[in-house]
Formats: structure tokens, sequence, C-alpha cells
């Protein structure tokens, strides 16, 4: 491997990697809260990032397809999707919340689907483009030319992450979500309003989801129904790598699946047709070597 | 969470049928043994699907309505049995019938590769794993030069049975009439056995079922195997009848079909599943003109059924 395809890798593992780590959060936040495997996650992604495409082209109009536009998608889709979020764990996720696990995991999947066959019923199947105008100027590492659009993607997506990991270490609420985590009666006893502090871990994962959206479309530059399962899958991967429920390894795992993807697809051998096998390959290896991630605390629970 | 505890522990069916059960199983296998005399290739064509998700239904019912495991990638068996079939019959010229124990071992290789590190852990992980290997079997079968890529694999020769070869859409609707007929006997049997009432155990209470000497794993590995051996059959008898088959018949959203005609009918239980089954085999044909929003009306139901009637539209009357 040149030193030019190491740094060139290295950009695009970081930038996949900063997405699959907000998707990933999420994962983590709801899975830490009420130990539920959030199957509409995935789907509330692509979600995030049709509603940024509706308000990027509706705003279009006044602001151009410049970064403004993009800002004002970002933002209008994150707080749209986080109150979706909220709206399915209301009348989806709660009903179920004391039936038994396999009837909480059949729910949350057939949320997923709804999203998913919503979105297909009402796009038809196409591929959307997502024309923004962010410029192609940068800096050269070598012959590597990494774009300004590339570092502040992922400078925002570290933002948005650190944001959330001082709200949850810090704040009032935060605490609150932590002590639910632990013990959801205790809480309760203890005078925390349990319901609330849910639907407050679905926003938030959710707003971050459609965060997460709208960047991978702005930087794919297209918006397509089905973008929602693989990535669903992969953010669980990274969940898992970090270690599940917990905050810091989301993101660790996100950035390290992306290199890992990256820097696998780019070995002679394993073509990038490969590429998902091999995060497959390694979310199943985690799960035999080491099931509570780099960061996670034990997770092999009696049910 | 000790949730599952509350859930009221439904007890083992018990072992003779009730008369009208009897009744009703009669009357139905008459009329099936009698459709394809008495009514058009598409009728015994749509009945020869619903025979088929019968039997899918049924081999899925064991790991997610027995044993409480929920599988999400159970199209990837159904796969291993076709590609099985196919490969060998099309490529190496082995007879149909040989094909079968090869497939049925396939699947065994392929379970306990999924299953020992992941029935280890919280069931959740299984269903996303098993997402996962889903989706793995299907790209194996796209890139591999074997399996025949995407276009798939073309020429899968029609199995001959005492001289008589299969070949009308009649042969397979009695094919399939046999198989699911099998596959509820073992169905029957296996549910009244010790390891039926071990995973009826092991859904309820986990520590208890521990505590009495279970073995979780190994009981939940083998709900999982046998799952997967039920649905290679099925795929062996599926590649014989389409002869071509292609990885885009065995997506993501063949294993949720499978998995909403179990929940439909009512989870764990022969007759709801059968009803499931036959359900989901006709939901293409009403829902020929919807188009696009086909996989919208599925998601509804499942959902709906969820939230409205968890048991099914079947169950169990003491429950």
């Amino acid at each position: 491997m040149t030193f030019d395809l190491v740094v060139q890798q290295l950009a695009n593992g970081l930038i996949v990697g900063s997405f699959y780590a907000l998707i990933a959060l999420g994962y983590s936040m709801v899975f830490g809260v009420i130990k539920l495997l959030n199957f509409a996650h995935g789907d509330i992604y692509m979600t995030g990032a049709f509603v940024g495409l509706v308000v990027f082209s509706a705003v279009g109009v006044w602001l151009g397809n410049g970064w403004l536009a993009v800002v004002c998608a970002l933002l209008a889709s994150m707080l749209v999707v986080g109150l979706l979020g909220v709206i399915i764990e209301r009348f989806a996720y709660r009903p179920v919340r004391n039936a038994p696990r396999l009837s909480i995991l059949i729910t949350a999947l057939g949320a997923s689907m709804v999203l998913n066959g919503g979105a297909l019923a009402l796009t038809g199947g196409r591929h959307f483009a997502f024309n923004t105008d962010l410029g192609y100027s940068g800096i050269d590492i070598s012959a590597v030319h990494i774009t300004y659009t590339q570092m502040i993607l992922v400078a925002s997506a570290l933002i948005l992450m650190g944001g959330m990991q001082t709200f949850i270490s810090r704040t009032m609420y935060g605490k609150a979500m932590r002590a639910v985590s632990i013990d959801m009666g205790a809480s309760r006893l203890m005078g925390i309003d349990v319901d609330r502090v849910i639907a407050l871990t679905f926003f938030m994962g959710s707003a971050l989801a459609a965060g997460g959206g709208v960047m991978a479309g702005a930087y794919y530059g297209s918006v397509h129904f089905f973008m929602g399962f693989i990535m669903g899958l992969k953010a669980f991967t990274a969940a898992v790598i970090g270690g599940i429920g917990s905050v810091p390894g989301a993101m660790l795992g996100g950035l390290l699946l992306g290199l890992l993807e990256s820097f696998g697809s780019s070995l002679p051998f394993v073509g990038s047709e490969w590429r998902d096998v091999f995060v497959f390959g390694a979310l199943i290896l985690f799960l035999v070597f080491k099931p509570t991630g780099i960061l996670g605390r034990s997770v092999v629970e009696r049910v | 969470m000790s949730d599952e505890a509350k859930a009221a522990p439904a007890l083992p069916p018990p072992a003779v049928m009730s008369r009208s059960v009897v009744a009703l199983g009669v009357v139905a296998l008459i009329c099936t043994l009698a459709l394809p005399q008495v009514s058009n290739a598409y009728v015994t064509e749509v009945a020869t699907t619903a025979l088929l998700y019968v039997v899918l239904c049924l081999g899925l019912n064991i790991v997610v309505g027995y044993a409480g495991l929920l599988d999400l990638g159970y199209a990837a068996f159904f796969a291993v049995g076709a590609y099985t079939t196919g490969i060998l019959t099309a490529e190496f010229g082995f007879n149909f019938w040989l094909t079968i124990p090869v497939a049925m071992v396939a699947a065994c290789i392929a379970g306990i590769i999924i299953g020992t590190p992941t029935l280890r852990l919280r069931s959740d992980y299984l269903a996303i794993v098993t997402l996962g290997f889903g989706e793995i079997v299907r790209i194996i079968a796209r890139n591999l030069d074997i399996t025949g890529g995407a276009s798939g694999l073309v020429g899968i020769e029609r199995p001959v049975l005492f001289g008589f070869r299969l070949f009308q859409v009649q042969h397979f609707y009695y094919a399939f009439l046999v198989l699911a007929l099998i596959t509820i006997f073992v169905c029957l049997s296996v549910e009244r056995s010790r390891i039926g009432r071990a995973w009826l155990y092991v859904r309820y209470d986990e520590d208890a079922a521990a505590g009495i000497g279970i073995n979780r794993v190994s009981v939940k590995l083998q709900a999982y195997m046998m799952g997967a051996v039920i649905a290679s059959v099925a795929g062996c008898l599926y590649a014989a009848k389409m002869t071509a088959i292609s990885p885009e018949s065995f997506t993501f959203a063949q294993s949720l079909i499978i998995l909403l005609g179990v929940v439909l009918g009512g989870m764990g239980r022969i007759p709801g599943v059968i009803l499931g089954a036959v359900l989901v085999a006709l939901l293409p044909e009403v829902l020929r003109g919807a188009g696009t929003y086909r996989p919208l009306v599925t998601a509804v139901a499942l959902l709906a059924i969820m939230l409205f009637r968890p048991s099914g539209l079947w169950p169990d009357k003491r429950v």
C-alpha cells in the first residue's frame, strides 16, 4: 500500500465512519435506556435524509444550494425526525414495552417496515438527487485531495456527538437517562418521569440519525428509500464493536468500522463487492470473541 | 428484564386433539387432495406457493414460535437448499434426491456457524446477526461463479420418482403437499416431545430452565438447526420446480414474508401458522394492482397484528 492510498483510505474511512458513529449513537442510547434494538433506526436515518432533501429544495429558492441551505435542512430534519422518533415510541413501542421480548422485537421490525414501505410508496423507489454546491476547494496531502466539505462533515459529526456526550454526562436529564438505563423501576420510585426520559432519548437518537442522513445525502448527492437498511445493520455492527449501550463506544466503533471497511475493501483479494461481507464477518467475530465490545460492560444478560 | 415471566405460560397442547380439529383437518386434507383435479393451472400454481409457505412458516415457527428466537434471515437457509440442488444437479449432474441430504447437512453447518456464537447472547443479537447472514448469503450468491452470479442458475434437473418425471404444476403441487404433511407431522411430534417442552420452558423463563438442568444454548441451537433443515428441503424442491433460481428470490423481503406468515396466524400454533402461510401466499395475488404500496401494506399488517392482536388471527383458546 502506498502512502497516498493510506491517506485516501484514512480520509474515506473517517468520513464514512463518522456517519456510522452518528447512527450507532442513537442505536446505543435507545438500547441503553429500554434495552430495545430499534430496528427502525436505519429507516429513521433514511427518513431524515428525505426530510432534509425536501427542506433543502424548499429553502433552496432563497438560499441557493450552498452551506446555508444544507444547515437549514440539517436542523429542520433533526427537529422533524426527532419528533417522529417520539411518535414511533409513543404509539408503537410503549404499548408493548412490558410484553415478551419477541413481541417487542417484531413490533420494532414492523415500525421499520412501515417507514421503509411508506418511503417506497411515496417515492416510487426512485433515486433522488441531492444537488449541493459546496465547492471542491480543500487541502492536498501528497497526491490526495481532501475537501473542506469532508472536513466540515467529520467535524460536525464530532461536535454533535460531543454535545450528546456532554448532555448525558453533565445535565439533569442526562443523569435521569443514565438512571433509567440502570434501573427503570428504581428510577420511577425516585420520582423520575420514566416515560418522558424515554421519549427524550428517542428524540435525541432520532435527531442524530436524521443529522447523519442529511449529511450522508448531501455528501453522496443522492437519497433512496433503501439507504437505511444496510446503514442500520452497519450502525448496529459499529455499536457492538464499540460496546452497545456506551456512548463513547458507539463513536469509537463507528470510526473503527469506517476505517476497517475502507482499508478492508482496498486489500488486493477483497473487492468492494465483498465490503458488506467483510463488515458482517467483523460483527460475528466480535460476537464470538468480545461480545461486550471495546468499551462496553457485560451484555451477556440473563433474560 | 423479568417481563417474560409475567406472561401466563401456555401449557403444551393436550395429547389428544379435539374432535372438531381432527374433522377440520380431514376435510382440509380431502379438499387439498382434490384441488388440482377440480381447478385450473392458475389456482394450482397459487396453491403450490401456499404449500411452500406452509412448509417455510412451519419451519420458522420452530425457531420463532417454539424457541422464541427471532430469525430475520430465514430465506438464507431456503437459499442454501435451492442452491445446493441447483449447483449439484446443473453443474455436477447429481440425482435430485441425493441433493436433499447434502442440502440438509449444508443447512446444519450454516446453522451451527451462525447459531453457536450468537445463541449464547441475548436473543436480540440473533435477530440482527441472522439479518446480516441473510444478506451475506445473497451477496455470496450474487458474486460467485458457481452460483451463476446475479442472473442465477438455469437448467436445474427435474426430479424423477420411480421412473416418473415430475414436470407439471400438479406434480409439484402434490410433491409440496407431501412435504407439507411431513413437516406438519414433524412439528406435531416435536411439539410434544421432551425437546418441545424444553423450548417452551426456555422461552418463558430461561433462568428457571437453566436451573432445572436444561442446556439453554444447545436447546436453542437445536431449534435453530431444525428450522434451517426444513427451509433447506423446501429450497431443494423449490429449485426443482422453478428449474431456475436467482439471488433475488432470497432477499430480506422473503424472510419478512415468512415471518409475517408465522406472526399473522399465531406464533407457536400449527393451525394458526398454516392459516398465516396461506394468507401470505395469497397476498401478492390480492395486491396485484397495488404496485409499490405492497411492502407498506405488509408492514402495516405486521405492526397492526403485533399491537392489536399479538397472539395472531387464530390464537389458542386457553391462553
